[in-house]
């Protein structure tokens, strides 16, 4: 008998230009590393740049994705791209309801953003497990 | 002679699997704040994959480098499929190969390590952006 390990998809937003982008690649970098066995991500350009895997990814898993501002690169380009993500995270949806600031560099984060990336990671964990819990 | 450009546009990759892809982040990230600040700049790469009127324009209207993390060629691609003004083109591996004594760890962000070849391949790459600057083909 096959046994099938359910896995979530994890898109995150890559930002470069904002910190937000920082924040939400160590956030995504941080769930990827505790929750291995159930999370897997993707590169969000390579539903361009990538072949068919690539771009069925979203139909593959059930997706999360995860958006440093309201442009939401993330959501939008899986759904356009793959298929409709099961969750959209966006961060600062995500301090706000921490009472968090959001932070003001672009890299080298530290303990002052050490609260903000543990809140964000918090909210992808346990959106994981409800998708988990949903499939 | 190409015109001279007030902008030159780098565009590091946005994995978030591999060293390397942390390494063309922090060189990207060197030269706009340290080494070519308000020269060199930066968008987001996923603003390309969503077509993005801002982001596409400053990729058509400036010379673009962009600096991959693996051969999957990410930005790149993203570029060219908006019909981007892409001038040169880095693999961040290369870095590494031609500096081994600085070995890059760390996946989000490069370690210490990584900073000092950051710094080496910003050196670099800062040469190829004050040729596009001038006008000059990379």
């Amino acid at each position: 008998m096959d046994i099938q390990i359910a896995k979530v998809g994890i898109v995150s937003c890559s930002g470069e230009e904002i910190p937000e982008g920082t924040l939400c690649r160590l956030a995504c970098r941080k769930v990827l590393d505790e929750h291995p066995g159930e999370t897997v991500t993707i590169c969000l350009p390579l539903f361009i740049a990538g072949g068919e895997e690539e771009r069925t990814f979203a139909s593959n898993y059930p997706t999360i994705t995860v958006d440093g501002c309201d442009k939401r690169c993330a959501a939008k380009a899986t759904a356009m791209l793959s298929g409709k993500p099961a969750r959209t995270l966006l961060v600062p949806e995500i301090l706000k309801k921490h009472g968090l600031a959001p932070p003001d560099k672009l890299r080298h984060f530290g303990p002052e953003e050490e609260p903000a990336v543990e809140a964000v990671a918090q909210e992808i964990a346990q959106a994981v497990a409800e998708v988990l819990e949903e499939d | 002679m190409a015109k001279k450009s007030e902008k030159v546009v780098v565009l590091p990759c946005s994995g978030i699997g591999k060293v390397y892809g942390a390494l063309a982040r922090e060189t990207t990230y060197e030269l706009m704040e340290k080494v070519r600040p308000g020269l060199a700049v930066t968008t987001c790469l996923p603003l390309l994959v969503i077509n993005d009127p801002e982001a596409v324009a400053l990729v058509r209207e400036n010379p673009v480098i962009t600096i991959d993390g693996c051969p999957k060629d990410c930005a790149k691609k993203s570029v060219e499929a908006v019909g981007g003004n892409l001038a040169k083109t880095y693999q961040a591996i290369k870095f590494y190969k031609e500096h081994k004594e600085l070995k890059p760890e760390g996946i989000a962000e490069v370690n210490e390590t990584g900073r000092r070849l950051a710094q080496v391949a910003a050196a670099e790459v800062a040469e190829e952006i004050d040729k596009l600057a001038a006008g000059e083909e990379a």
